[in-house]
């Protein structure tokens, strides 16, 4: 059987398909490219792990409830319209 | 998931507050910073939301189901604000397609000739510091205008990239390009402040 040959890849193009290889979406034959790639480049390796680290930073942002008062404008709105449909 | 989104459309549908409360307790905060990366003002991007609840009560007979509730409810405040934007002439610009990292980072060749500055414990520095969470919020509201919603969406909502696509009416490569910037900026800002420290 032959073996597929690996496209390769530069640390350039590599950062470029990160976001694309965390979600999934590369072809299997790209995807092998940049994980040898990976494996042996410690800044490339280094990039994933700050992008994913990144990634988890900006899921804290933002855990803020709703306020009261904002709940009850809201509800009142949802009141009014409801009566002015009937 | 599918299930529970189901029956909260027929308690919706029936009239039911408590489930208008959920919905707006699960989406209000998130309908405002998506209308936000569209419009100037802070009480427009609360007036965008709240238009969108009002769509959404008036129109919750006609929803069809074609996509989830969420996207739904996102699409009509992205529209919304969109259409606002260009009122306030704040056009929403066509974002450069540049590489993510500046090319001077690059050889000729590909290779870095500057890599990236390790962060001192990564991941648990990163998760863990009040202070570069606030700078992170400050860097996203700086984002351009596209990368900012596609960014907030997917990594502060949890949209999948299909919701996002079908909420802005983008490609999915498109989608990948834009959120790939703004998480390449809000790194970059992340390494800034560590080397600083």
């Amino acid at each position: 059987m032959r073996l597929l040959r690996r496209r390769v890849i530069t640390c350039r193009d590599a950062v470029e398909l990160i976001t694309s290889y965390l979600d999934d979406g590369l072809p299997a034959r790209e995807r092998r490219s940049l994980e040898h790639h990976l494996s042996r480049c410690e800044h490339c390796a280094e990039y994933l792990n700050q992008m994913k680290a990144t990634i988890v930073a900006v899921g804290r942002v933002d855990p803020d409830q709703l306020s009261p008062a904002t709940r009850q404008a809201l509800m009142d709105l949802y009141r009014q319209t409801i009566q002015s449909r009937e | 998931m599918a299930g529970s989104e189901d029956e909260l459309l027929v308690r919706l549908r029936a009239g039911d507050e408590s489930a208008f409360l959920e919905l707006v307790g699960q989406h209000h905060r998130q309908l405002i910073r998506l209308a936000s990366a569209f419009v100037t003002r802070a009480e427009t991007a609360e007036d965008v939301a709240q238009e969108t609840w009002l769509a959404v009560v008036r129109g919750i007979d006609r929803f069809e189901g074609r996509s989830s509730l969420r996207t739904w409810l996102f699409q009509i405040c992205a529209n919304r604000a969109r259409s606002i934007s260009v009122g306030e002439r704040r056009s929403v610009p066509v974002e450069h397609i540049e590489p993510a990292v500046d090319a001077e980072q690059f050889s000729p060749t590909g290779a870095w000739t500057s890599p990236p500055v390790p962060w001192p414990d990564a991941a648990a520095h990163a998760a863990a510091d009040a202070d570069l969470v606030e700078l992170i919020r400050l860097i996203i509201g700086e984002l351009p205008t596209m990368q900012q919603s596609v960014v907030t969406m997917r990594d502060l909502d949890g949209l999948t990239s299909a919701e996002v696509c079908q909420v802005l009416s983008i490609t999915e490569a498109n989608q990948r390009v834009l959120l790939h910037r703004g998480r390449e900026r809000i790194r970059s800002a992340i390494t800034k402040t560590m080397v600083r420290q």
